[in-house]
């Protein structure tokens, strides 16, 4: 039985559930809500890379190249973000963030 | 890989799941190198391993967090994040499964098309997923521009990837470059504190100072008055 594009796009599936899963599942915690972000973002990643094997099309690996820069500057500035939070209020409780509210 | 990114979600420390989280990108560059995109699956270690996961402990473990607080609201969502999960997991599948079926004449059409292209999805796969790929193959390997991809590719991964983002991606790449830059300014100025107990000279106001801000004149009178009255009183006394 040889590896087919439907395992990898399942695998893709299953990882992308659990990141969404992990999202709804740690509300309280906004570090390991960044890290179910970057979970999603590597199982749609691994789709791109699956794809891209399985056409023969290395635009989608390009495509992935971009996506893990945007990335790497999305999770350095949530993490910046984070820290701001955590001296203010100290506390990374997602339900306390209401200063906003109006 | 599975149980990793399901630790990542249900690990009570968050250092832990950072660590599975680390493990699951280890595991997913060797499935990327089993995929044929060398350049992509180092790039995940030393860009995600290396750098962001660095940060994230480093987070993780500056901020002292109470565990158990956190905790408290995990069996509250289970309900709702098992609803949504189970919907998503179904939509997926319900794809997954349906999207694979391509009638007949389209599946020979796209194997004529795939066959002088040279594209490693091959005959002995499993028949409805292959009907995908060559269809949506013949899709993609249409112009003349994606067959020379498809030639290059089999040279070197990594040749052929620079090859294409300096030629044909040459302004993405410098608007990611742009985005890079941004989050570097960002981050240092979000994070930055000046202390405000250090000495430092401003040189604006150096340069700006007039002298009568610096020397003040006051007029006074030249003699003072003497004190007569008061010696009075205080003999009458």
């Amino acid at each position: 039985m040889s590896i087919t594009l439907g395992h990898y796009l399942t695998l893709g599936a299953i990882l992308f559930a659990l990141s969404v899963i992990g999202i709804f599942l740690n509300r309280k915690n906004l570090i390991v809500l960044l890290m179910a972000i970057e979970l999603m973002l590597l199982a749609v990643n691994m789709n791109f890379v699956a794809f891209s094997h399985y056409l023969g099309d290395l635009n989608g690996q390009i495509f992935v190249f971009f996506i893990l820069t945007v990335a790497a500057a999305e999770s350095a500035i949530g993490l910046a973000i984070l820290v701001q939070l955590f001296r203010n209020k100290s506390s990374i409780n997602v339900d306390e963030l209401n200063t906003l509210k109006g | 890989m599975l149980f990793a990114s399901f630790r990542v979600i249900t690990a009570r420390n968050p250092v832990h799941a950072a660590l599975y989280l680390v493990l699951a990108f280890f595991q997913a560059s060797g499935i990327w190198m089993l995929l044929k995109a060398e350049f992509l699956s180092i790039a995940l270690v030393l860009v995600y391993v290396g750098a962001v996961m660095v940060l994230f402990l480093f987070v993780v473990m500056m901020l002292d967090i109470n565990i158990d607080s956190i905790r408290q609201g995990f069996w509250k969502h289970f309900p709702l994040a098992a609803t949504v999960g189970a919907v998503i997991a179904l939509e997926l599948a319900a794809v997954l499964l349906g999207g694979f079926r391509i009638s007949e004449p389209q599946k020979q059409l796209a194997a004529q098309v795939i066959s002088p292209a040279a594209v490693t999805a091959v005959a002995p796969v499993d028949v409805a997923s292959a009907a995908v790929d060559a269809a949506s193959a013949a899709l993609t390997t249409a112009s003349a521009a994606d067959v020379g991809h498809v030639v290059v590719a089999q040279a070197s991964n990594t040749k052929a990837l620079g090859v294409l983002l300096y030629t044909e991606y040459l302004y993405p790449v410098q608007v990611a470059a742009l985005i890079l830059l941004v989050g570097l300014i960002a981050a240092i100025a979000l994070t930055l504190r000046a202390r405000k107990d250090s000495k430092f000279q401003n040189a604006g106001d150096q340069v700006r100072v007039k002298a009568r801000d610096r020397v003040e004149l006051v007029k006074m009178d030249a003699v003072k008055p003497a004190p007569a009255a008061p010696a009075a009183e205080e003999t009458k006394a």
